[in-house]
């Protein structure tokens, strides 16, 4: 069957169910808002007792969909991109967090941060140089780089920027942390390509520098160099996406967004850091006081609730089950905790295993909805012993101004509708 | 079980250190020496004392004319209200509510606007413009914001020499720094 057929069937069959559904909606699914087919369909020709139309025809064939993509049905759930942004160059894009599933991000859904747009490198034509205080400058091909004993660690990335201080805040947990994404990444340990070139004494920093339009380049402390520092080539099991840094990038785990340096081309071993733009007058936190804080280089320990979540309506009183996602570059999280009433009274949320470090953490709390208003929030704690701290904590000490690094608990509100709704906003 | 395997892989990744600092000088062999000129011709970053600043210079004026000719489209023509960054201004305001942060109030080192328009600007065609024309376009932003004279010529000695107002303005991080109570 041809892939027009395909669509033209499913299009009828939308169409179909989407009449007869009409006046079911109500009650029929205890969520909805969530992108995904959640309005159910309550009486037709597909329900019990009829044979569903898909059981009476072949499906489509192997070979209609040589890369697989998501149901004709999930169609909403994309990057969440604004519509109003000045330029589209450097700009970023955000994970559907709250229609997610589970602690890894699908790669077409991860977040996307860029400076100087998406590059396409042909990867027989791309070099990673090794140069600076080495004994031996080297120069590596791709398949040099997938020469060397591979590894496969799962940690999240987040923007540093994720969300700003001042209003308006977002409406979706999308709109709020959307910056933020998980994977399983594949590549060398960064310690094992340094050792290649063999580094000199006083070598203190590594400038990583990107092979795209904005050159994009910082300054990243020896210290995480020889730690867990990476470079990746692969992503959730295939080659890395373009947007992601296709074909090499460098990987931080805990480390802010932009470090994370996408279509590496340059590592350069020096005594002191570039003082790049970026880490001079863009990754930096103004305070209050006229001062900004520079290298602030850790995401510290935050969460959110996905489900239920701004955006959504809970459509039936009961049974509930509240899920989130909690993470911390310090290392694992140790801790979830939920409240139900404002913030006045926390429980223990279950963790999902594996618990990683610098990875997201999929938290659960069971809930009966009684129907009344109710505002509720989750609050991260992580192995360190660090608490997640308040919007008003954070803004007493550093101001409206600081823009980076907001990791304030996000509390929702709900209605007696079952509205879900910002509730800072 | 999960946690035993955890402890099984990090005995295998110990034994392997162990190993790998045994025969230190054992490499893989994997990549080939660098060659000067490639390294010359990526090594772009300039320190913020100006190392590694290209020989030649340009001038105030030669930078008003690039300046208009490549750069106003997006950052206006006197370095203000157009969609780019905005580029002058902004001294005093670093301490106030609505803070602006451009060129002139807040990057701490000159020899930066070199380094960021050469690898970055003008966003539509990085990397077209020429060295002197780099320095002229730094001499230009630098003018407007009144840290040099309309008939300066800069090289990389005198941008070096640029003292910026707020180069002792950043501090360290000093995270954890919020408690929550």
């Amino acid at each position: 069957m041809s892939e027009h057929t395909t669509d033209k069937r499913v299009r009828e069959a939308s169409r179909r169910r989407f009449l007869q559904a009409g006046a079911a909606l109500a009650g029929g699914s205890a969520i909805s808002g969530v992108a995904g087919s959640t309005a159910l369909a309550e009486q037709g020709n597909n329900l019990p007792p009829n044979v569903p139309e898909w059981m009476k025809a072949p499906g489509d064939p192997m070979g209609s969909q040589p890369y697989g993509t998501p149901s004709v049905h999930e169609k909403a759930v994309v990057k969440n991109i604004s519509k109003t942004l000045p330029q589209y160059i450097s700009a970023s894009g955000r994970t559907p967090l709250q229609e997610l599933d589970g602690i890894i991000t699908p790669n077409g859904l991860f977040y996307e941060r860029h400076h100087g747009g998406v590059p396409t490198i042909d990867p027989a034509e791309h070099r990673l140089v090794l140069h600076g205080m080495v004994d031996r400058p080297l120069v590596f091909t791709m398949e040099d780089i997938r020469r060397f004993p591979s590894q496969s660690r799962i940690h999240f990335l987040e923007c540093s920027g994720n969300p700003v201080y001042t209003k308006p805040y977002g409406k979706t947990a999308s709109d709020l942390v959307g910056l933020l994404s998980c994977a399983e990444w594949t590549g060398v340990p960064l310690k094992t390509v340094l050792d290649e070139a063999g580094l000199q004494a006083g070598a203190k920093w590594i400038v990583a520098e990107g092979a795209d339009a904005a050159a994009l380049t910082r300054s990243i402390p020896i210290e995480k160099c020889l730690d867990d520092a990476m470079l990746v080539y692969s992503q959730n099991g295939e080659r890395l996406r373009p947007q992601q840094g296709y074909p090499l990038r460098l990987l931080l785990p805990g480390f802010e967004g932009n470090m994370n340096v996408k279509w590496l081309r340059r590592l350069k071993v020096v005594a002191e850091p570039a003082y790049s733009r970026e880490e001079t007058s863009k990754y930096t936190d103004p305070m209050p006081d006229g001062t900004s804080r520079e290298f602030t280089f850790y995401m510290e320990a935050k969460s959110i609730i996905t489900r239920p979540s701004g955006g959504q309506k809970l459509t039936t009183q009961g049974f509930h089950e509240i899920t989130g996602i909690a993470w911390s570059g310090h290392g694992k999280i140790k801790s979830v905790e939920v409240s139900l009433d404002e913030g006045k009274n926390w429980q223990q949320a279950e963790l999902q295993e594996p618990v990683l470090t610098r990875a997201l953490t999929r938290f659960r709390l069971p809930w009966h909805w009684d129907g009344k208003p109710a505002v509720i929030q989750s609050r991260a704690i992580d192995e360190t012993g660090y608490v997640q701290p308040t919007l008003a904590e954070l803004v007493k000490v550093r101001g409206l101004n600081s823009f980076y690094h907001n990791n304030a608990i996000w509390p929702w509100r709900i209605d007696a509708n079952g509205e879900v709704t910002n509730g800072q906003a | 079980m999960a946690r035993l395997k955890l402890k099984a892989a990090f005995l295998v990744s110990a034994i392997a250190m162990l190993a790998t600092a045994g025969q230190a000088e054992d490499r893989f062999g994997i990549g080939r020496e660098a060659t000067p000129a490639e390294i010359a011709g990526w090594n772009i970053d300039i320190g913020r004392d100006g190392s590694n600043l290209p020989p030649g210079n340009g001038s105030v004026e030669r930078g008003r004319t690039v300046f208009s000719e490549q750069c106003a489209a997006c950052h206006g023509d006197s370095g203000q209200g157009g969609v780019g960054d905005r580029l002058v201004g902004g001294q005093g305001t670093l301490a106030s509510p609505k803070p602006i942060r451009t060129v002139g109030s807040y990057w701490p080192y000159a020899p930066t606007l070199f380094d960021y328009i050469r690898r970055a600007m003008p966003q539509n065609a990085p990397q077209s413009l020429s060295n002197q024309d780099v320095y002229a376009v730094s001499a230009y932003i630098l003018s407007l914001n009144g840290f040099v004279p309309a008939n300066a010529v800069l090289d990389a000695k005198s941008l070096a020499a640029i003292k910026m107002p707020n180069r002792d303005g950043f501090v360290s991080d000093p995270r954890p720094d919020v408690h929550n109570h």
